[in-house]
């Protein structure tokens, strides 16, 4: 039974949310995720959920928050300006302790800037973008069968965390097309939710809010919320390494970029050019550690980062190397890519200028 | 003994938090007690918002959600959604519905959403220490309008009840006063026709309250009394303004 269906990345992302059952979804139009509507009003109501267009981003993350307290599985999708006002929903879903899926297919910016894949986002996706002390899941997908995989996924650590879970895509992502392989059935971990808001036969009331005024209270709750955040970070992180066993130079790039990136790698190595990459699938928690270890590797001579904004996720990877190797850094904005040649002839400087 | 009054089950034991002579503790004492009467408590999810009230889920005895300023009928619609055959509220001070969170008001309102919304106007910012609010009356002074409001300066003040009444989604919508025994058991019976209007089903309900705020009127609670009824039911009247013939 199991065959390879053709299909756009953002239809993608719909049916496998509907196969994890999720049976709410809220949105708000925007490109380049619009086709995740589409497919969740076509198929959602008949699956036996609801699909509703909300007034606006703010409300649809509202609305997610609704029906995840009410023991729903809830997503939402919107692309970066969209992504921006849900932040305030971001914050409380944290705070709450709520599980969702929100999907970032992320534009270039800033301000309503263009439709074009971008990168941009990376740290309003990982450093927070809303207030306080929180943090979410972000995972990269590179293929249109990762989408599928992982987006089913999200909706399981979004359970057992309790706690949001992004898929950042971008442009590039939500609009192609691959062949994916859907599985006969999904490995869905049904949790209880004793918390969950519906109706109090039988118990005491439950809330569910983030409002702690006793200072000691909300100090617990960060406490909380930090040792959670910890035990993700040792069970959680995900990264490929490709060919880092000889590496000389370590590219570190995430979705789209990676996959240009992934090419640049044998061309490389035709030209005598050890050249390896780590590909964090987990954004946070980010895989950290194992940068730390290639900069310590005799072999490495250097980083380079690539990634389709103007040096975001470069933070991140100077913080693992720590000044152990230099680390380069190649970006592209606007909506462009860089193309394999670009990136292959920097590649080859560095390699010069390392060697020197 | 014969009991003749007695606290009602739809609230926890949790001492209320609010200033003497505000009329908040009673708006939740008859929700509360229709919770009851209409035998729902059980099966009602209420949604807190951002105000003075905004913890008044320790004080309802059902199951309750805190949401973000002004994104109450939001959340409440994610609940019902999930829970279609639950009664769901929210309750929302004016700064929260009638400023921060018009866009969430008028669109639940709109696609007829199947919730009941309990609108508290007290003319301040209750909460943050008597700022100028929407519902804010011409001339009235606060402490961000402290020459008086001014129609040139800041507009004027927004007729809720009436506004909604013109969407098709909004079947019930009633205004009403918490001054005197009459009027608060006529809000109950508002209350109690809210609850009936969304457990058939017809769509969606608010009812309007005319409320105190002592504290930052700077009145005692019999003088607030007095002026919200010279004052504040000259611009906003009493009355049901939708679904009055509906028979439930
Ligand atoms: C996004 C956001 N903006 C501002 C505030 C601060 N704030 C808390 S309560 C409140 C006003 C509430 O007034 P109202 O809704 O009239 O309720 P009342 O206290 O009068 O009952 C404001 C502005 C907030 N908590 N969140
Ligand atoms: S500040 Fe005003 S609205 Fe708030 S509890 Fe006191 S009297 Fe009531
Ligand atoms: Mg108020």
């Amino acid at each position: 039974m199991n065959k390879r269906i053709l299909m756009k990345g953002n239809e993608v992302i719909a049916e496998a949310a509907i196969r994890a059952g999720c049976r709410y979804y809220f949105g708000y139009p925007i490109t380049p995720q619009t086709e995740i509507m589409h497919y969740m009003a076509l198929t959602m109501n008949k699956a036996g959920g609801t699909f509703l267009q909300a007034e606006s981003e703010v409300a649809a993350i509202n609305m997610v928050y609704g029906a995840s307290a009410a023991g729903g599985r809830a997503m939402t999708s919107s692309s970066s300006p969209g992504i921006s006002l849900k932040q305030e929903g971001f914050s409380y879903i944290a705070g709450a302790e709520l599980p969702a899926v929100v999907v970032n297919i992320v534009r270039a910016g800033p301000g309503l800037g263009g439709i074009l894949p971008a990168q941009g986002d990376y740290f309003q996706a990982t450093k927070g973008g809303g207030h306080g002390d929180y943090r979410n899941i972000v995972i990269a997908p590179a293929s249109i069968q990762e989408l599928y995989e992982m987006t089913v996924e999200a909706f399981n650590l979004a359970d057992e965390y309790r706690m949001l879970v992004m898929i950042l895509g971008d442009g590039t992502l939500g609009q192609m097309m691959e062949p994916v392989l859907f599985r006969e059935e999904e490995p869905i971990v049904e949790s209880t939710k004793e918390w969950a808001l519906t109706g109090n036969k039988g118990r005491v009331h439950n809330s569910i809010q983030s409002i702690y005024i006793n200072p000691d209270d909300l100090e617990a709750k960060n406490n909380e919320l930090q040792a959670k955040y910890r035990a993700i970070e040792e069970k959680e992180t995900r990264f490929e390494a490709m060919e880092t066993d000889d590496a000389e130079v370590v590219i570190v790039a995430f979705g789209t970029c990676s996959r240009i990136c992934r090419n640049v790698i044998r061309q490389a190595r035709e030209q005598g050019v050890k050249v390896g990459m780590i590909r964090p699938i987990t954004l946070w928690p980010y895989p950290s550690e194992v940068i730390s270890e290639l900069a310590k590797d005799s072999s490495v001579k250097a980083f380079l980062d690539v990634e389709l904004n103007a040096g975001q996720m470069i933070e991140d990877v100077k913080l693992a190397v720590n000044g152990v190797k230099p680390v380069y850094f190649h970006g592209r904005t606007g909506g462009n890519l860089p193309s394999q040649k670009e990136i292959l002839d920097l590649i080859m400087n560095i390699h010069k200028e390392v060697n020197q | 003994m014969a009991i003749v009054f007695e606290k009602t089950k739809g609230l926890t034991d949790k001492p209320f938090h609010y200033c003497p002579g505000c009329t908040h503790g009673i708006i939740h004492r008859i929700i509360a007690e229709v919770m009851c009467e209409q035998d729902i408590l059980e099966n009602t999810i209420g949604v807190s918002s951002v105000g003075c009230t905004y913890n008044n889920y320790e004080y309802f005895a059902c199951d309750m959600a805190q949401a973000a300023h002004g994104r109450a009928p939001a959340v409440a619609t994610g609940i019902k959604r999930v829970h279609p055959d639950h009664t769901v509220f929210t309750y929302q001070g004016d700064g929260d519905l009638a400023s921060i969170g018009t866009a969430e008001i008028v669109h639940a309102a709109a696609r007829g959403e199947n919730i009941s919304v309990f609108f508290v106007n007290n003319a301040v910012y209750g909460m943050t220490s008597g700022q100028m609010a929407p519902t804010t009356l011409l001339g009235q002074v606060t402490t961000t309008s402290p020459f008086g409001r001014d129609s040139g300066l800041q507009g004027y003040p927004i007729n809720v009840s009436e506004m909604l009444a013109t969407l098709t989604g909004a079947v019930y919508i009633e205004r009403v006063m918490i001054t005197d025994f009459k009027n608060i058991q006529a809000a109950k019976r508002a209350v109690a026709k809210a609850f009936r209007v969304q457990k058939q089903g017809l769509g969606f309900s608010m009812v309007e309250f005319l409320s105190t705020c002592p504290t930052n009127w700077g009145k005692s609670p019999v003088e607030s009394i007095d002026w919200l009824k010279e004052n504040m039911v000259p611009q906003y009247p009493l009355g049901v303004f939708k679904g009055k013939d509906l028979e439930v």
